[in-house]
């Protein structure tokens, strides 16, 4: 019963342990590069999501300093997550950018017959 | 007109981002080396500058933009990060002169300009890894460096180098992202992402927030792991240093590993070293157990490599592996070795390969089979090769003598004898695979194939020489190295409770 009422209170945390590892699995047990990728980005939403999680104060407004107010959200993690998805994406493009490179010069993306491949030669 | 010094550690990032941007625009490749060129060579006369001041006037505090630390970036030099500046910068100064003939060989002519484009965005990387006091900015700059690394190790010939580049794609952005959670944990727990400031607030509240504060310890212990390639995480490493261009490889192996350890040794000491009691979590026993492995697994394969560039890539794991084993001794002597051996093995291991980039320069091949009796058509590279080849072994009266001395004095200081007998052993190992390559070309006779073969034209050879000559000095001259190795050492102990 406390571990569900814990799960309830912190349900945030077990959303982003969830992409984190299927994320993960994904990079590891798929084959395909591009899927590979996919997983890739994934596991590294997970961490947007463990950032800007406790960013946000039950009750706590924007951070527009009003006399009104008191508690304010905090602003910071969805500044560094910005940052973040920046380099999530400068990842990926590099990452499909080398796939377009490997399917030009082995004429697949799967990576057991690109090893095959390069056993022969 | 404002004063050019308290600008220092700023201009390490702004010189090599503002070079890269002006060689994007360029066409030509040696207009684009000319500008690479400048810059690496400003880079090391600003690192010698922050060292300097650094010895006479302490840590320097440099707030980003004027925004006031904790709240802002603050970019903060102490005696450990001036001093791998200096090494980054140092390595870039010395290997960029022998890229020019090396690119314009390896690499097709409409993409040199972007490849000084791209060296140059990883060395402000690296620099920025090292000179910034917040953690979440030196995620920033791991990816900076590891994006362009990746491009970098593309651009090899064979078209195994864009596997290498895809697989270190793959496991170095899960090593920074392993890192960025870590990083998440301590914001977590403390509310700063200052270095400093995170290390004080992690202190008082290191009793009750344990477990979050000792898993942002493992993630972070694990992503740098893999941007270091400390054995087992070390499987991208070989395949990306041999496919690489000769340039790359050795600079990579004298910077990128490097500067991942520098921010290990920040996190380990400075960050977590006054909140958490290592006993908490057996860090320095595990990271002591895989760097025996990563020694001596690492050296016996190198041993049976044909291909000298995976022996090298191979030797480097081995090598990291005493650099981490001076880390987890943690004390005075082992620190200090382990810092030391981070210098010295960037010198010697950027020698070697700027060494086998000028074999590949002149037979177009590396493989040990093919060079039977090259000692005596390249003497003076070969000579530097055997030179820097057994600093390290680590003979005595070169360089890789005094980090491995530091060590075994970090081992005894622990009682554990059997640590120094370990390492005498590993050296042997690294003496026969060292040994093999000098045997082939000295010992037998020239086969007719290298008939054409000379040592590589003076801006490729001075670099080999400089770095061959500068692993004897270090033998000797101790003062740029293992007295300021062992004021970092001091340093950073002194924040360990």
């Amino acid at each position: 019963m406390v571990a569900l009422q814990t799960l309830a209170e912190h349900y945030n945390y077990a959303i982003t342990i969830f992409l984190m590892v299927a994320g993960l699995y994904v990079v590891i047990a798929r084959g395909n590069m591009v899927k590979k990728l996919v997983g890739l980005a994934v596991f590294q939403t997970s961490v947007y999501l463990l950032y800007i999680g406790p960013g946000k104060i039950i009750g706590g407004t924007p951070p527009i300093i009003d006399p009104a107010f008191t508690v304010y959200s905090n602003p910071l993690p969805h500044v560094l997550i910005l940052t973040a998805i920046v380099v999530g994406v400068a990842t990926l493009a590099l990452g499909l950018a080398l796939v377009v490179r490997i399917n030009e010069a082995y004429g697949t993306i799967e990576e057991d017959e690109i090893f095959r491949k390069d056993g022969e030669t | 007109m404002i004063a050019i010094s308290p600008q220092l550690p700023i201009l390490q990032i702004v010189v090599p981002l503002f070079g890269a941007f002006v060689t994007g625009f360029l066409r030509r490749g040696s207009t684009a080396f000319v500008v690479a060129l400048v810059v690496s060579w400003i880079m090391p006369v600003i690192a010698g500058a922050l060292l300097w001041q650094t010895l006479t006037s302490g840590p320097i505090s440099y707030a980003l933009g004027g925004w006031a630390p904790p709240w802002g970036i603050e970019y903060r030099v102490d005696v450990l990060n001036a001093f791998v500046l200096l090494l980054v910068s140092s390595v870039g100064a010395v290997i960029m002169p022998f890229a020019h003939r090396s690119v314009a060989s390896e690499i097709e002519p409409s993409r040199q300009a972007w490849f000084y484009c791209m060296y140059l965005l990883c060395l402000a990387g690296l620099l920025g890894i090292t000179v910034t006091g917040d953690a979440f900015n030196a995620f920033v700059f791991l990816e900076i460096s590891s994006l362009s690394t990746y491009v970098l190790i593309a651009l090899g010939r064979d078209r195994r180098a864009l596997l290498a580049a895809f697989q270190y794609l793959i496991l170095g952005t899960i090593g920074a992202t392993f890192y960025v959670i870590g990083v998440g944990f301590i914001y977590l727990v403390t509310g700063s992402l200052n270095m400093v400031d995170a290390a004080a607030r992690l202190g008082p509240v290191a009793a009750d927030q344990s477990r979050a504060i000792i898993a942002g310890l493992a993630f972070v212990t694990v992503g740098l792991s893999l941007k270091l390639a400390l054995f087992p995480l070390h499987v991208w490493l070989p395949n990306a240093y041999a496919y690489a261009p000769s340039v790359v490889t050795a600079f990579l192996a004298g910077t990128a590993t490097k500067v991942a350890v520098y921010l290990m040794v920040r996190f380990f000491f400075s960050v977590f070293g006054v909140a958490i009691d290592f006993r908490a979590l057996p860090v320095t026993e595990v990271l002591l157990a895989l760097s025996i492995a990563a020694i001596f697994v690492a050296s016996i394969i190198a041993v049976f490599e044909s291909d000298l560039k995976r022996m090298l890539a191979y030797s480097s794991v081995a090598q990291i592996g005493y650099i981490t084993l001076g880390i987890a001794l943690a004390n005075q002597s082992g620190l200090t070795g382990g810092l030391v051996h981070l210098f010295n093995h960037a010198v010697m291991k950027a020698g070697l390969f700027l060494a086998l980039g000028a074999i590949f320069f002149r037979l177009g091949t590396v493989r040990i089979g093919d060079l039977a009796g090259l000692g005596r058509k390249m003497p003076l590279t070969m000579l530097a090769f055997a030179v820097a080849g057994f600093g390290i072994v680590g003979t005595p009266g070169t360089a890789g003598f005094i980090s491995k001395w530091y060590l075994a004095i970090g081992a005894l200081d622990r009682g554990w004898w059997w640590l120094v007998l370990l390492i005498v052993v590993s050296s042997l190992i690294a003496l026969v695979y060292i040994g093999r390559v000098v045997e082939v070309v000295w010992f037998r006779p020239t086969s007719s194939a290298l008939r054409q073969a000379a040592d590589p034209p003076p801006s490729m050879m001075l670099p080999i020489l400089a770095l061959a000559a500068a692993t004897i000095y270090f033998g000797f001259d101790t003062n740029l190295t293992a007295n300021i190795a062992a004021a970092a050492a001091k340093m950073l102990l002194g924040g360990l409770r």
